[in-house]
């Protein structure tokens, strides 16, 4: 562990509707963001990453609730505070980058506006100064023309350029952790790249903690240094990017990999989809929750839910055969 | 901006010559010859000889239009049968007083709709919301002219809080107070259909406004409650509601005439009634014409105020 | 009474273009899970058939004036809604005059959809000069508050029903003709439609057998919507005696003789301003049941 954690989730747990018939979206799920990492977190849709990140900044709404967790900033939990405290960490202290930059910007405020609101949320500054702060702020992610440029609409602008400005929004605080949920998702290929090549340039300048919440196997190894795998509101699987790519030991990990080319394979490597479907949370399976459609499925696993065992220091997986295989060796 | 008013007001000319064109074909519809209709039963022949020829009335159509408009743009409206005086000096005074009604009715209808509105979307599904909703489809659905009687029997007879009709100067005896004692129910009346109807619209374009996604991007980047209420929720519901509010005037000009008629306000309605039970054709037409322009004169402004709102109109 | 809001336009519109046969089944079962919609279409048939057999209920014609049964309160025996200033059976001349304020209300309704629709679907298909034309002259009528225009198309001409009818229509025809057009500027650049132009279709054919289906729903909703306003602006336009003269029934006419007497028998003036408020009602949630029933977005199985 070599630096220090910035952002602790333990045991975190939310819900959709009451306790009999609703469903936990998010069911434990624990980990650590460290400044200068990148942790992506992976999964199919509806396994409950964007509820995750949304429960971070507390932005559940009814009939959502989280219903139990810790989430540690600097030491300090968030869940225990109230609107006005989450109002001074949301923007300041963690910035979130959303999926499709069309929608997340108000089209009737300009651009500029929409940066400097942040700006002046947390910070008194003069109006002058805000804006100027904004010019800058567009230049660093890459926004030709800023001062001209800040004061357009959103429809003035492309894809990509509406997305570097929702991030200048993002960073202008300075946060010690960002959040990114499928930022380069609506986005076109070729500026996909460019967006991430972004997000980690801003990522080691400001020495912030990133999440990159992501469902493309190929973002996670171009960007992420860990990797926790995400299913039916849990995390399945935990390791940094080159173990989880070269072994990994969870079958769904496994599966996910199969699933997607490799740039070797050829046309006659097959593309392994994953049978059947994601687990209804309101009525969970018994026992490990991929059990249904696990290829290696044994009894215990369909009886006995599996908690994360350690495979090595920094590697952990959800399966019984995690324990069978260490006792071969 | 001055741009766009002008194309604005450039385009609407032809409308206004629509305008003018049916109004003056309102005489047309009218039974009887076109003098008697203009210049009532009791005119002498010679009269109606002078007027056959001001208005060329043996001449087609077309050319009567002419020579009517003629007469309309020097300023001529023609004189009201029943009572002798010059049409524009009676409509003058009347116009005052609609406009009074009219705009208090505006901004308390604004006031209520604006705020029942906006908190019943804030607070959706509650009780308050069904209630005022379930309200306001009934002032909606009610007839106008019978809910002011409702409340005239209830404020000025049961409870005698207020006067059953009628208006009294600011000149008059009773000063202000007065008068706005007199205002009081004719108000009331005239703006609980708009105030229905805007309060619906507030909620629905609210709850939309709200369900969009940066609001809940504003909200991450740690914005307080009234600014994103104000910045991201309001000012984006806000086009469709100045559109609504400004359909409203359509009716508070028009359709006051009947408050005007229960209550006894001296307004153009009171008049275009009183000229419709005589007959004065002179009167009805200017009347008409009068509240016609005003509406489309009043609808290009909201028009304006819609472009300033929203920024992607401008282009249009 | 009120303009016509233009949400009605945008949410008429929104029911449109739908497959057809199998889906008939679900929209009326999705219209029959609206209990207001289906409660106020019954409704709607027993005011229908009250007015229409209005001789037939009751023991008291609409004009009988009995000097010796004045100002009965409701709830008197032989006169279950009571009498006004004439000795006159209240239930007697709501239900007869429900057969004015109903006519006055559906017929210009019906008249102006069916002129509009087809002045609409001319100016949307066909476009360019023609539209502008048409969409120029309705504008025209545009320009006057709607009420204003009734009043004073009314009040030029001898007053009666006919009178009112054909004030009313003359100022709908642009509201149907607007939304008409609209709908049919959406339907029109349609793939299936060009498809027809190019297997050599008439011009006329196509507008009636494949934009014509498609444009109706959303007029239909709107008719149903509209014609709740227009019983009460029909009833604005007796109130001030332009349609009906004495002592024929019509509620808003009746709501102008109780004025006289508000002080001693408000239930003159109260009942038959309720029946407006409640058949206008009535026509409000059918047009909002059929407009759900219609898109398709809210059918469930």
């Amino acid at each position: 562990m070599s630096a220090p954690a910035t952002l602790e989730v333990s045991d975190l747990r939310t819900r959709f509707g009451d306790a009999s018939s609703g469903s936990t979206v998010v069911d434990g799920v624990s980990f650590t963001l460290r400044a200068g990492r990148t942790t992506a977190l992976v999964g199919e849709s509806g396994c409950g990453k964007s509820v995750t990140a949304l429960s971070l900044l507390q932005l559940i709404e009814p009939p959502g609730e989280i219903v139990s967790g810790k989430v540690l900033l600097d030491g300090r939990d968030l869940l225990a505070l109230d609107e006005r405290g989450m109002e001074k960490v949301r923007g300041a202290r963690i910035g979130m980058v959303f999926q499709d930059p069309l929608t997340s910007l108000n089209p009737a405020l300009t651009i500029g506006g929409q940066i400097v609101e942040t700006l002046q949320a947390h910070q008194r500054l003069p109006r002058a100064a805000a804006e100027r702060k904004a010019v800058e702020l567009l230049a660093r992610v890459g926004v030709t023309n800023p001062e001209q440029r800040v004061h357009d609409y959103p429809h003035h602008f492309s894809g990509g350029m509406r997305q570097r400005a929702l991030i200048a929004a993002a960073i202008s605080c300075s946060p010690s952790v960002i959040i990114a949920d499928e930022p380069t998702t609506a986005l076109d290929v070729t500026v996909q790249a460019k967006i991430l090549r972004l997000l980690r340039d801003l990522q080691t300048a400001m020495g912030a903690a990133l999440l990159l919440i992501t469902h493309d196997l190929g973002v996670v190894a171009a960007m992420a240094d860990e990797v926790l795998v995400m299913y039916a509101g849990r995390i399945v699987e935990r390791a940094d990017v080159d173990t989880l790519f070269h072994n990994p030991r969870h079958p769904y990990t496994k599966a996910l990999l199969a699933c997607v080319a490799g740039i070797e394979d050829d046309r006659r490597t097959p593309l392994e989809p994953i049978g059947g479907s994601a687990p209804d949370l309101r009525n969970p399976p018994n026992g490990c929750r991929f059990s249904p459609r696990c290829p290696s499925v044994r009894d215990v696993c369909r009886r006995w839910d599996q908690p994360l065992r350690a495979v090595s220091a920094d590697h952990e997986a959800a399966c019984v055969l995690v324990e069978r295989e260490a006792a071969l060796v | 901006m001055a741009s766009f008013l002008i194309r604005r007001l450039v385009g609407v000319l032809p409308v206004i010559l629509g305008v003018s064109i049916v109004i003056f074909l309102l005489v047309q519809l009218a039974p009887g010859d076109a003098t008697t209709v203009l210049l009532g039963p009791q005119a002498t022949e010679a009269a109606k000889a002078e007027l056959r020829q001001a208005l060329g009335l043996d001449q087609p159509l077309p050319f009567q239009y002419l020579a009517w408009l003629k007469r309309m743009l020097s300023g001529d409206f023609g004189v009201g049968i029943a009572t002798q005086i010059p049409v524009t000096s009676l409509v003058g005074p009347r116009f005052l007083n609609t406009l009074i009604l009219t705009f208090s009715s505006l901004l308390l209808a604004m006031a209520i709709g604006y705020s029942v509105g906006l908190f019943a979307a804030l607070r959706a599904h509650s009780l308050f919301d069904r209630l005022s909703m379930s309200v306001a489809l009934l002032a909606g659905s009610a007839p106008p002219f019978w809910l002011g009687l409702i409340l005239v029997l209830l404020f000025a007879i049961e409870l005698r809080w207020l006067p059953v009709s009628g208006m009294q100067d600011m000149a008059g005896a009773g000063g202000a107070v007065d008068m706005l004692r007199h205002l009081v129910l004719p108000t009331v009346t005239t703006a609980l259909g708009p105030a229905a109807i805007i309060a619906r619209i507030v909620r629905s374009t609210v709850l939309e406004a709200l369900s969009k996604p940066h609001v809940r991007v504003a909200r991450a980047k740690g914005l307080g409650r009234a600014a994103l209420l104000r910045r991201h929720v309001v000012l984006n519901a806000l086009p469709p509601v100045i559109t609504i509010t400004g359909l409203q005037l359509g009716y508070l000009l028009g359709g006051a005439l009947l408050t005007e008629v229960v209550f006894a306000w001296p307004g153009l309605g009171s008049l275009l009634y009183d000229s419709i039970t005589a007959r004065d054709l002179p009167v009805i037409q200017a009347t008409a014409l009068v509240v016609a322009l005003s509406f489309v004169l009043a609808n290009i402004a909201v028009d304006m105020i819609n472009v300033i709102l929203d920024p992607r109109l401008r282009e249009a | 009474m009120s303009s016509i809001p233009a949400s009605a336009d945008r949410a008429a519109i929104a029911s449109e273009t739908k497959a057809r046969g199998g889906a008939r089944f679900w929209r009326l079962k999705s219209f029959a899970r609206d209990r207001a919609a289906v409660f106020s279409a019954l409704f709607l048939l027993v005011v229908i058939l009250g007015a229409a057999f209005a001789p037939l209920i009751g023991h008291y014609g609409p004009d009988e004036a009995d000097n010796l049964a004045r100002y009965r309160p409701i709830g008197t025996l032989g006169h279950l809604l009571g009498t006004d200033q004439q000795g006159r059976d209240m239930l007697a001349r709501l239900l007869f005059g429900g057969r004015v304020s109903l006519l006055v209300g559906v017929a210009p309704t019906l008249i102006a959809g069916v002129i509009g629709l087809g002045l609409g679907l001319i100016a949307g298909f066909v476009g360019g000069i023609v539209d502008q034309i048409v969409m120029r002259c309705l504008d025209v009528v545009f320009a006057f508050p709607m009420v204003l225009l009734a009043i004073a198309i009314a009040g030029a001409m001898r007053p009666g029903v006919l009178t009112e009818i054909i004030a009313i229509t003359i100022v709908l025809i642009p509201y149907f003709g607007r939304l008409a057009r609209t709908a049919t500027q959406g339907v029109t650049p349609m793939p299936f439609i060009e498809a027809a132009r190019a297997a050599g279709g008439a011009p006329v054919t196509i507008m009636l057998r494949y934009v014509l289906p498609n444009v109706f729903s959303p007029v239909v909703v709107y008719a149903t919507t509209l014609m709740g306003l227009m019983i009460v602006v029909g009833a604005g336009l007796s109130f001030l005696g332009l349609g009906v003269q004495p002592p024929t029934a019509d509620w808003g006419a009746m709501v102008a003789e109780g004025r006289v007497v508000l002080r001693r028998a408000a239930h003159v003036t109260i009942l038959p301003g309720c029946a407006i408020l409640v058949v206008s009602l009535a026509f409000n949630f059918l047009g909002d049941g059929i407009r759900d029933a219609l898109d398709p977005r809210t059918i469930r199985r």
